[in-house]
């Protein structure tokens, strides 16, 4: 393979020994900006093009024609999640619409020793679902069905491929939601959900996904059928469905998953706040916190990054400000009324230059238009942009929005942020030009500082959006080597033969060793006066 | 190198030797939960040394702290700034630890409004049955770097390795709080509670015991007094209903306690846990009714096979918590893929099995 026209980031072998090392493809990168030529040279190699005609065979034995796609035309839309930068040819997809025929995908490829990628919308920011070179992308997409929503019990239960707006959609005649509502809310799969424990904007007062599912149904990589979780609070034994939901589609395949509904709050209401410098405004979001206040929602967006959600929407934020929070109350109007009072008292003690509170829904939702639209009003004004996504301890916003400030003088790039400042989950978004091999890499470079200044800090290098093959090399800085390995054993504990999603999430020894930067100690430490390597 | 360290040091150097010497140990904090689990065996391994608050940020809604650290002490300190552990860890006795009120994984009242022990669970740093001291999580609420290790350990009854020392989410103490209670059978509670449970109300935690449910609402003092408006019922002042509250929480009311007279007649104490919406189970024995349905204790001399089909048949599993005899297994089996699973993780965090053999599941 033509590796000069490539540029080589990640070789998509999976950790440990080198089992794979016979498969063909085994040693083929996952790639960068893969040009037309790259392409075309994977789909010339005859190995490959061997290997991929076996497996598609051994696939028709379990699976209709349909539902097997190997034709470029096909697989092009799944070379990449929302990471576009990284991309892989597939060799094989599935699309499988029953859970015997997902059984059977996983048995056989577990006969066959081949990768399987689990891909539900492909929204990941990471490189999560990111094909593997000799692998098979196994799509839930037809696993979209809502089975069940119980007003009595306020759960639901779905299909792993169901849309996350889709779930509050169907429970909203009940008066109930699903919380947690990452921006993507109406692509995203539950599933990806679960996989990546998502977020939102509402975490802080209402979770993460890990505290919105009872129970998830699926299958362990040799096609046997599992549930973690229960109906019930809990489960007996150890909490496994702590370590699926996160897990990255590393530990099993999710294809049913019972989460909890609740009442949807009666009012929403939300402030608008500036501030005309970012200490105050991180200060500000500290007091919040400070004065016993959980707000429904608390984000903040920097200068450069409200000047180009206003080109996108309109929404009248101010121009002005070195930074706009945006702080939500919900529940019954009584609640709301109080503790929009305490908010507002809070805020402008910590010197808000410009104070709104909204009126009504119309404008609530015109305040939040901006923060919504953050992803596309960048691609507005770049070409491209890369999103970061790690989380600091609070009382460090201020200064390390100023470190990036720092950076981007570094790297000669521009960098807009959003913050979900109540849970201190960054959001910066460096914008680029991804057919400038050279931007590219100082893109990379700034991400990974950021990175590793928010582990400095006393933070980590993903709070939402996950490891994947993006933050491989940042999981050196976070992870002693030994805390990797106890990562791997795990993995191994579900997935002896680390068959899913192989390649993601661990970075191995070797590519620790070649990266080269200190893991920052963080915790208890035995012996603190010995060096450590 | 100062005392923590050395104390840290002096536990990895018993573990080190059990390892040799393919010995047992059993870890222990306060010994106030020995009666939860299987039988514990082998060689203390007391966490006592590892003491201390480690870092408290109110503002950052975190604290960290040693295992050994007394329960008392840390919610004393989260109390003095209008802070608290939302769960509310139940506190057998006055010796509770940190690393116990994790290992043991247990939750009380509020466990339905505010989310379990696992749930407000950040990052851990563990010594594993490898002798290594490992840190996963961190001080951040969210944090997805890596696999939720940290999470696995609680409930985990030490089998995976020792606890040093774990970071907590914590949360403002609820600005208002009443109690309230209504004379109500069995059945008409569970179906009020399902219904109030479709609407935003804030309902912090509800108790049912013979005829008698108890309602804790907590939130804004708005919202708390509007409630009280709706549901009515007979308001129990303030100190009265701490007190009560407190003997739920704790399990120091006598329903939870077999006394002689209950184990001379046989009888065990289970929790059933069972989707909230789950009519009546049924079952002979005296109940106390937790988290709006899904939490059953049971007082009752009924065969074990009775008490865990009822519970399976709702959904749910059933644990013998307090009984003379553990034969029946404390907690529910668990599937054969499952089960595996559990085997394959012991061999990954605690090769050697030497924490607690035997504590969570026989054999393993
Ligand atoms: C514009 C935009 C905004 C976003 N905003 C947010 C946000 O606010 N908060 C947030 O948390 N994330 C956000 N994301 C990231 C992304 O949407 C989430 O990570 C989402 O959960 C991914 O879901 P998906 O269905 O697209 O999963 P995919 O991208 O298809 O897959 C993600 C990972 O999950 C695995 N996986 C998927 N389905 C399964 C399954 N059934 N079983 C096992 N493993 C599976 C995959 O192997 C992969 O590792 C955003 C993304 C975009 C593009």
């Amino acid at each position: 393979m033509g590796q000069a026209t490539l540029v080589e980031i990640s070789c998509a072998q999976p950790t440990g020994d080198a089992r794979y090392a016979s498969l063909p493809g085994a040693g083929w990168c996952i790639i960068l900006q893969m040009s037309s030529t790259a392409r075309s040279e994977v789909l010339a190699d005859s190995s490959w093009k061997q290997r991929q005609s076996e497996v598609v065979a051994a696939l028709q034995g379990v699976l209709p024609r349909e539902a097997i796609l190997s034709r470029l035309e096909d697989t092009a839309p799944f070379e990449c999640d929302g990471l576009t930068a990284y991309r892989v040819v597939p060799m094989v997809i599935v699309l499988p619409q029953t859970e015997s025929q997902v059984a059977a995908v996983l048995k056989l490829c577990h006969e066959l020793r081949i990768p399987i990628v689990a891909r539900g919308a492909g929204t990941g920011l990471s490189g999560g679902a990111t094909p593997h070179p000799a692998g098979v992308i196994l799509s839930l997409a037809k696993f979209n069905r809502i089975l069940q929503v119980d007003p009595a019990s306020c759960t639901a239960s779905v299909q792993c491929g169901v849309r996350n707006l889709a779930i509050s959609e169907a429970a909203a005649p009940y008066g109930l939601y699903y919380a947690p509502d990452p921006s993507s809310q109406i692509a995203c799969t539950i599933g990806g959900n679960v996989a990546e424990n998502s977020g939102g904007v509402h975490c802080l007062k209402y979770g993460l996904t890990l505290h919105n599912v009872l129970r998830v149904r699926g299958f362990m990589v040799d096609g046997e059928a599992v549930e973690f979780g229960s109906q019930a609070l809990d489960a007996p034994g150890l909490d496994l469905l702590s370590i699926i939901v996160g897990s990255e589609g590393m530990l099993a395949v999710t294809t049913e998953v019972t989460v909890k509904l609740i009442p949807k709050p009666l009012l929403a209401r939300c402030i608008m706040a500036s501030f005309g410098d970012i200490e105050s405004a991180g200060a500000a979001v500290a007091s919040v916190i400070a004065h016993g206040i959980i707000p429904a929602g608390l984000e903040m967006m920097d200068k450069a990054m409200t000047a180009a959600v206003e080109a996108f929407v309109h929404a009248d934020y101010d121009l002005q400000a070195a930074a706009i929070l945006l702080c939500e109350s919900d529940g019954t109007p009584e609640e709301v009324e109080e503790e929009i009072e305490r908010m507002e008292q809070v805020l402008r003690a910590a010197g808000a230059s410009r104070f709104e509170v909204s009126r009504d829904e119309a404008q609530r939702l015109k305040f939040w238009s901006g923060r919504k639209n953050a992803f596309p009003a960048s691609g507005g004004i770049s070409p491209d942009y890369m999103c970061m996504d790690s989380t600091i301890p609070r009382k460090c916003i201020a200064e390390m929005l100023r470190e990036i400030q720092q950076m981007e003088i570094k790297y000669q790039l521009r960098c807009v942020n959003v913050f979900h400042a109540c849970d201190g989950n960054l959001h910066p978004l460096i914008l680029f030009d991804a057919d400038d091999a050279d931007q590219m890499r100082r893109c990379e470079l700034f991400g990974a500082d950021i990175l590793e200044t928010s582990v400095r800090l006393g933070g980590t290098v993903t709070g939402e959006h996950g490891v994947g093959l993006e933050k491989l090399n940042s999981m050196c800085v976070q992870f002693s080597a030994a805390e990797r390995a106890q990562f791997t054993a795990v993995k191994q504990a579900f997935d002896p033969l680390e068959l899913l999603n192989p390649g993601k999430v661990i970075p191995t020894l070797h590519r620790c060793a070649e990266y080269g930067k200190m893991h920052v100690r963080r915790g208890m430490l035995p012996f603190p006066e010995l060096p450590r390597f | 190198m100062d005392a923590e360290d050395l104390s840290l040091v002096h536990l990895l150097d018993q573990v080190n030797g059990a390892r040799a010497d393919r010995a047992a140990l059993q870890i222990r904090g306060g010994n106030t939960k020995h009666f939860y689990g299987e039988a514990a065996v082998g060689a203390p391994l007391d966490t006592a040394a590892l003491s201390g608050i480690t870092s408290y940020e109110p503002t950052e809604l975190v604290v960290t702290a040693r295992a050994g650290t007394r329960l008392a002490e840390l919610e004393a300190a989260l109390e003095e700034k209008g802070q608290c552990l939302a769960f509310e860890p139940p506190r057998f006795a006055a010796d509770g630890t940190v690393g116990g009120m994790v290992a043991a994984g247990l939750s009380g009242p509020a466990r339905a409004s505010a989310g379990s022990v696992r749930d407000h669970v950040l990052g851990m740093t563990v010594l594993t049955g490898r002798g290594e001291v490992l840190t996963f999580g961190g001080q951040v609420t969210k944090n997805v770097a890596g696999y939720d290790v940290s999470r696995l350990m609680v409930g985990s009854l030490g089998i995976l390795g020792l606890i040093c020392e774990v970071s907590l989410k914590i949360l403002p103490i609820s600005v208002a709080t009443a109690t309230l209670r209504f004379e109500w059978d069995e059945d008409h509670a569970l179906k009020q509670l399902k219904d109030w449970a479709r609407h935003p109300l804030p309902i912090g935690a509800s108790a049912w015991h013979c005829g008698e449910l108890h309602v804790r609402l907590s939130g804004a003092r708005a919202a708390v007094s509007a409630a009280c408006a709706k549901l009515g019922g007979e308001r129990i002042e303030a100190a009265p209903a701490k007190r009560w509250w407190s003997a739920i929480r704790d399990q120091s009311d006598e329903f939870f306690l077999l006394g002689e007279a209950a184990a001379s007649r046989g009888e065990s104490l289970w929790r059933l846990s069972v989707p909230a919406i789950s009519g009546p189970l049924e079952l002979p024995g005296k109940q106390l009714i937790e988290w709006n349905g899904a939490q059953r204790w049971l007082r009752t001399a009924a065969e074990p096979e009775l008490i865990r089909e009822a519970a399976a048949r709702a959904s749910g599993h059933a644990t013998l918590m307090r009984s003379a005899d553990k034969s029946p297994g404390v907690f529910s089996p668990l599937s054969e893929v499952l089960m595996r699973v559990h085997q394959r993780l012991k061999e990954a965090f605690d090769p050697d099995r030497i924490f607690n053999p035997g504590r969570l599941y026989v054999g393993l």
